[in-house]
């Protein structure tokens, strides 16, 4: 009975536009292998996809949550330049990789703490705390260093080297030999956040509760949920995921620029939308966020596979595709509550 | 009737206290900073110089960009952030225009300027719909413009920086032969009366504003709020253009990468310092000008403090977050019940 129920019951619109995306990402990843084969017929191609990405995966997440709960945080970028930049210093000065983890935390959450307290307590926009955020953590990234830095670090070396073996999603090379499928630490540190952020949304009381300050933050407060301290705790994570991230990032990179993760921010809102999370606010999943981040690395490597080698291709299609995405998702939703409407009617008819 | 004065300009309480804070610290700090000297330029000229020209020479971009960003906040609840992608496309198709021209007359200025206005005016359009239309959120539907924008200027150039080299440029972007008052600073002037017409002798104030305090009741009353919102964007666009050949004048070349950068964010600070709402509703563009000028004059007094230039942002960070706090909605309302306490125990006294 229950199971039945389950199955006529409509799919909300998180799940919808989710699935939409994953099966465009899917057709698209498709046929970029018939059409070009190549790298795309490798595993090899994901992971890398996975490892040039991580950091910016971990960032989209993290938008994903604030926009869930009816915000935004463009100070994640800047974040990530601050905490990688910071990390090669203290690196550098002799410091071991445990309190270089510790500093990208401690950056990250007194980013979160600061920024979280004034949108949630005085009430200020987020739009313009986190961009001070950012214009501050870009500015503090030069003052604590002008010149790029490399890691001299021998155990961070070897940390950034180590990479996960996948043999049995390898290829045999040409000589022979079976070259297994290479992933970064990186990678499973994002990956293992996707997971555990999509249970923290889906599952916990915490999660539940971002939606409904995003969905209707008048509702969630009758509801008797303490949405200020709400909207601070979805502005604490995002910004812990930012230093998070810059981490990750440095285990990338491995070294430290001032314009490290420029447009990460954009970056991961856009790929948070084409997941299918409203800007609005209580629709989102951090699943479809992440085939968001993949749908736009795919699009990038289709542009320069398919010989369009022009600088400005990639972000003239990245946009296009950023559009198509959104008009579907307007169009969709926009039917979708037709549709409803028109149902309601009917039933107050009878 | 002083109580009623306060109340109609007590938006414009923050961005003025914000400059006048400025202000009394550069007197501070160095009583000669807003001393203006006539001198001679290179070129021969007679010249105002100083830091206050400055100032009100370098925000002109930011000030005619922060005008139409009003508007669209006022209209939609949204802000565009597409405008520095827009004007870079704009400034680009001057360039280009001017470049397949020949020689550089007032009158080739002239074409290149209503050409590259047009194109502003369609992208900004292309906006609009996706806004109006398609009822997307304004961020949301500008980041596919962000995205992308600079690379079509790049493309529309070919993937070439082009140089302007004309007389005329550069009185464009810097002193007209005669008038010793920079040439952007004159075109902010009459932007600025344009609009100040355009809200004396139309609606188009009043019905930017209901839309924005209420579509719904807007659309009742008979406005058209798809049409009002297109509009704004497009009064947007024909403001990057302005800013994009202000900018490509400047330097008489035209660089897609770095001309106008981040401006977009400089532009929405404008709007908010100045006290507007950025959910929509009621607006004041005299708040968001001053906002515009505000930004610069802690820009040019940061430089002047010799902050190293990569750094400023850092400073420049800080003080924002004072004045957002200082014009918060808890903070004011703070403020508001002491004052009520004061006057409360005045009148008691006088009872």
């Amino acid at each position: 009975m229950s199971r039945d129920k389950r199955i006529r019951e409509p799919m909300s619109d998180t799940h919808l536009l989710m699935t939409i995306t994953i099966c465009i990402f899917f057709c698209m990843y498709f046929l970029a292998m018939a059409v070009w084969g190549g790298g795309f017929l490798r595993w090899q191609q994901v992971f890398d996809m996975l490892n040039n990405n991580a950091a910016l995966i971990i960032v989209a997440c993290s938008l994903t949550i604030v926009m869930i709960g009816g915000g935004i945080d463009i100070s994640v970028g800047g974040v990530i330049a601050l905490v990688a930049m910071s990390c090669v210093v203290h690196l550098n000065q002799g410091g071991s990789i445990f309190t270089a983890a510790l500093l990208s935390l401690g950056i990250g959450l007194a980013f979160g703490l600061v920024q979280g307290y004034l949108v949630a307590y005085l009430e200020i926009q987020p739009f313009i705390i986190t961009l001070a955020g950012m214009f501050f953590a870009r500015g503090m990234t030069t003052i604590v260093s002008l010149e790029p830095q490399k890691v001299a670090h021998e155990g961070f070396k070897t940390l950034m080297n180590t990479k996960v073996e996948i043999p049995w999603l390898g290829y045999t090379a040409k000589n022979g030999n079976l070259i297994p499928a290479r992933m970064e630490i990186g990678v499973v540190v994002a990956l293992l956040i996707v997971v555990l952020v999509y249970f923290m949304l889906r599952k916990t009381r915490m999660g539940r509760n971002f939606y409904a300050l995003g969905g209707n933050s008048q509702s969630a407060l009758m509801l008797g949920i303490n949405i200020r301290r709400t909207r601070m705790i979805t502005h604490l994570l995002s910004s812990i995921l930012a230093g998070i991230a810059g981490f990750v990032f440095l285990m990338h990179t491995g070294a430290g620029n001032a314009t490290n993760a420029a447009g990460a921010e954009m970056n991961a809102i856009a790929s948070s939308i084409i997941g299918g999370t409203l800007l609005s606010g209580g629709v989102g999943n951090v699943i479809g966020t992440f085939f968001g981040v993949m749908t736009l690395t795919t699009i990038k490597s289709i542009v320069t596979v398919s010989g369009l080698r022009d600088p400005w291709w990639q972000s003239i299609t990245t946009g296009a595709m950023l559009c198509f995405f959104i008009l579907l998702q307007s169009v969709v939703l926009s039917r979708r509550s037709r549709g409803k409407n028109r149902k309601n009617q009917r039933e107050a008819v009878k | 009737m002083k109580r009623n004065f306060l109340s109609r300009y007590s938006q414009l309480l923050v961005p003025l206290v914000a400059v006048l804070l400025i202000v009394v610290f550069n007197l501070i700090r160095d009583p000669g900073f807003f001393s203006i000297e006539v001198t001679q330029n290179n070129t021969g000229n007679t010249v105002l110089s100083g830091n206050l020209i400055s100032i009100l020479n370098g925000a002109s971009e930011l000030a005619v960009l922060a005008m139409g960003m009003t508007l669209v906040t006022a209209a939609c609840g949204g802000q565009d952030i597409s405008v520095g992608a827009l004007a870079a496309i704009a400034g680009s198709v001057f360039v280009k225009v001017l470049k397949s021209g020949g020689e550089i007359t007032g009158l080739s200025i002239l074409l290149a300027f209503l050409a590259c206005c047009a194109v502003a005016v369609i992208f900004g359009a292309f906006n609009g719909t996706l806004v109006a239309v398609f009822r997307i959120q304004p961020m949301i539907a500008t980041l596919v413009l962000y995205t992308c924008g600079r690379s079509v200027a790049y493309w529309i150039n070919g993937g070439a920086t082009p140089t302007l080299t004309s007389p005329l440029i550069t009185a464009l972007g810097g002193f007209i032969p005669g008038i010793p008052v920079p040439t952007p600073i004159l075109l902010v002037i009459v932007t600025g009366i344009l609009f100040a017409l355009t809200f004396r002798f139309t609606s188009l104030g009043i019905y930017t504003q209901s839309v924005g305090v209420n579509q719904r009741a807007a659309r009742l009353n008979g406005i058209n709020t798809v049409g009002i919102k297109l509009l704004t964007f497009m009064i947007l666009g024909a403001c990057c253009a302005i800013s994009g050949v202000m900018a490509v004048s400047r330097l008489s070349l035209i660089n897609h990468e770095t001309i106008l950068l981040e401006i977009e964010m400089d532009a929405i600070l404008a709007v908010a310092i100045g006290g507007n709402a950025l959910g929509g509703g009621k607006f004041r563009m005299s708040g968001s000008i001053i906002g515009a000028y505000a930004i610069q004059a802690l820009t040019t007094t940061l430089y002047a403090m010799k902050v190293p230039s990569t750094a400023i942002k850092a400073y420049k960070a800080l003080v924002i977050i004072l004045i957002v706090v200082i014009g918060s909605p808890v903070v004011k309302q703070a403020f508001g019940r002491l004052t009520a306490r004061w006057r409360a125990g005045k009148g008691g006294v006088q009872a």
